[in-house]
């Protein structure tokens, strides 16, 4: 299926669609903003940003977006809990040391948590690795071993055995390959995922 | 208000504000009496101010901004006997990040303070004769509370900004503090809830020096000349403060003023002659008794724990700015400012930004504040805000 995406990036349209409106929003690592503007525009959505790189910061703060400066993984310790609605966490969760620690600081200031993250067991990977011997290169994990800024290698399946064993309930999924969703067999054929996270207690 | 043709410039820079004058406004005369903080009473209080642009029908675009320490009340544009302009004059002018051509902009001197506003060099009206140690203390709140009356004469009800870097900062978060709906947005820079032990220690061996010279006379030197000596070694150890290690190194190493060495105490290296230069110049522009008072009300001040954003539906946005080489105002002091704002879910934004010039760098570190500024204060002006505040 193919996604309706008018200049979207396609994470960022699943994202955006899993988001209710009206909703106060936190995007861990927002970059310069493009996803948050798009939720406080359309979705009449309450956004905060966290990002360390001065210049994206530039960028959010001439987008009229709010953004403190900070590394994700300490910057959600002075919000009280239940903050925000959810807590968005794309595209960095590959590059956290202390994953479990960092979702359930999520999900303590959020009710909800939207994880998106590349699918280290891609089809293409497994080639790279199983055939060629060489660590994976794909266009959602384009780093050579030398200069990635990634230090979890995990799949779809590892995320989802990772979930059921922390107690974390999905609510929704979604596999992508560039513009496609992916149904079928997507720990192969998918290149990245985002899953819509709460507790499974508060279900 | 008062700036006139742009042809009247020194430098002939078209984007300048051209020639532009200090007011000043009295309140508190007799029989009327200004209450301060520390119980003490003064009156009459007069207070200067110079404006920029041109104040909208709905009074929704005016902007005060505060100075630092040693700073006045001429922030921007020229006065006619000066050749520099205003100590924020890259920051406040038309089509600059305080844009005279869309906002009102303010900036007012503080009470305590030597530079038109009543301070220990005022004559006191019960004696004819200058305040000295005479003077009552004053607090941060203390000017704080004088400008509120600053901006009720000027028919203002709510800001849309405060703006200020260091005491300027200090004052811009007593504004929130106090008037939380006057303030629509507010722009700390290189600042602090509170001086930490070790900045009260500075403002107390720059205190030491001014009162250690015999010229101080215990205040009352208003007849006999200021203790210069004094107040120059108070200010070389501020200029310490103001800039970083690397800034020093690139501004002077160890570069020599005549090319060897004197094996005398004259002045042998560069640095040694900056620092004795500022000195020497800063005497003959600033109040001995004025720098006590006013760096005592710095050590006085405390907006830390709850005292800051005190009730919930605090609604002002907030650009909270420091300086990576700051290590008098280091950054972990800004990031305190955002805790709490965060802990009371006031919309905030803030960024640390990469300068060699320590303190220093909120007046001369352009480039990152223009960008930020100049975008904040346009978002904030046209309504259009997204941040996670307690705004509806």
């Amino acid at each position: 299926m193919e996604i309706i995406n008018n200049g979207v990036r396609p994470d960022h349209q699943v994202i955006f669609d899993m988001i209710e409106p009206g909703s106060r929003v936190l995007d861990l690592g927002c970059g310069t903003g493009d996803l948050l503007q798009l939720v406080a525009q359309d979705k009449n959505a309450r956004v905060q940003g966290i990002e360390l790189d001065e210049h994206a910061i530039y960028e959010c703060v001439r987008k009229g977006l709010s953004v403190c400066q900070s590394d994700i993984e300490s910057g959600l310790a002075e919000y009280p809990d239940g903050s925000f609605d959810y807590v968005i966490l794309n595209q960095s969760l590959q590059e956290i040391r202390k994953v479990f620690f960092l979702l359930r600081e999520a999900l303590r200031v959020g009710n909800r948590v939207i994880v998106g993250f590349p699918n280290f067991a891609y089809i293409n990977a497994r080639f790279c690795l199983g055939l060629g011997g060489k660590a994976p290169m794909t266009p959602s994990l384009p780093f050579h071993w030398y200069d990635t800024p990634n230090v979890r290698f995990l799949s779809i399946s590892d995320f989802q055995s990772f979930c059921t064993e922390k107690g974390f309930a999905v609510r929704k999924v979604c596999f992508l390959n560039g513009g496609k969703i992916i149904t079928f067999w997507p720990n192969l054929r998918a290149l990245g995922a985002v899953f819509l996270l709460s507790w499974k207690e508060k279900e | 208000m008062k700036a006139k043709s742009s042809e009247t410039t020194p430098d002939g820079d078209n984007r300048s504000l051209g020639i532009v004058e200090t007011q000043y406004y009295t309140f508190a005369e007799p029989p009327g009496i200004h209450a301060l903080e520390s119980g003490e009473r003064l009156g009459p209080v007069t207070l200067a101010y110079e404006t920029y642009g041109t104040l909208d029908p709905e009074k929704s675009n005016a902007i005060l901004v505060l100075h630092a320490l040693s700073g006045d009340a001429h922030a921007a544009g020229f006065h006619p006997d000066e050749e520099a302009p205003g100590w924020w004059d890259a920051m406040i002018g038309p089509g600059k990040p305080f844009d005279t051509d869309r906002y009102f902009v303010i900036c007012s001197n503080v009470i305590g303070g030597c530079k038109g506003s009543t301070g220990p060099s005022s004559v006191n009206p019960q004696t004819g004769k200058p305040y000295g140690t005479e003077f009552p203390f004053v607090t941060i709140a203390d000017m704080v509370h004088v400008q509120r009356h600053l901006i009720d004469f000027l028919g203002i009800d709510q800001l849309l900004c405060v703006a200020g870097g260091s005491m300027g900062g200090m004052q811009t978060l007593q504004w929130v503090a106090s008037y939380p709906d006057r303030v629509r947005s507010a722009i700390p820079i290189a600042t602090a809830l509170k001086h930490s032990p070790q900045q009260i220690a500075f403002n107390e061996v720059i205190r030491q020096s001014i009162m250690a010279d015999p010229a101080w006379l215990e205040g009352h030197y208003y007849e006999t000349g200021q203790p210069e000596k004094g107040l120059a070694v108070a200010r070389m150890i501020g200029h310490i403060t103001f800039m970083s290690d690397q800034s020093m190194e690139e501004k002077f190493s160890r570069k020599l003023k005549k090319g060897h060495l004197n094996f005398n105490f004259d002045a042998d290296f560069e640095v040694e002659g900056y620092l004795r230069y500022r000195g020497a110049n800063f005497v003959k522009r600033f109040d001995a008794n004025s720098y006590l008072y006013i760096t005592k009300a710095m050590d006085y001040f405390d907006l830390s724990g709850a005292k800051l954003i005190k009730s919930k539906a605090v609604d002002t946005r907030f650009l909270v700015i420091s300086f990576k080489s700051d290590w008098l105002y280091p950054s972990y002091q800004s990031q305190e400012i955002v805790r709490h704002l965060k802990l009371k879910h006031v919309d905030a934004t803030y960024c640390e930004l990469k300068s060699t010039y320590g303190h220093d760098a909120f007046l001369v570190e352009l480039e990152g504040q223009t960008t930020l500024i100049h975008h904040f204060l346009e978002k904030t002006y046209l309504g259009q805000r997204n941040g996670n505040g307690n705004h509806q």
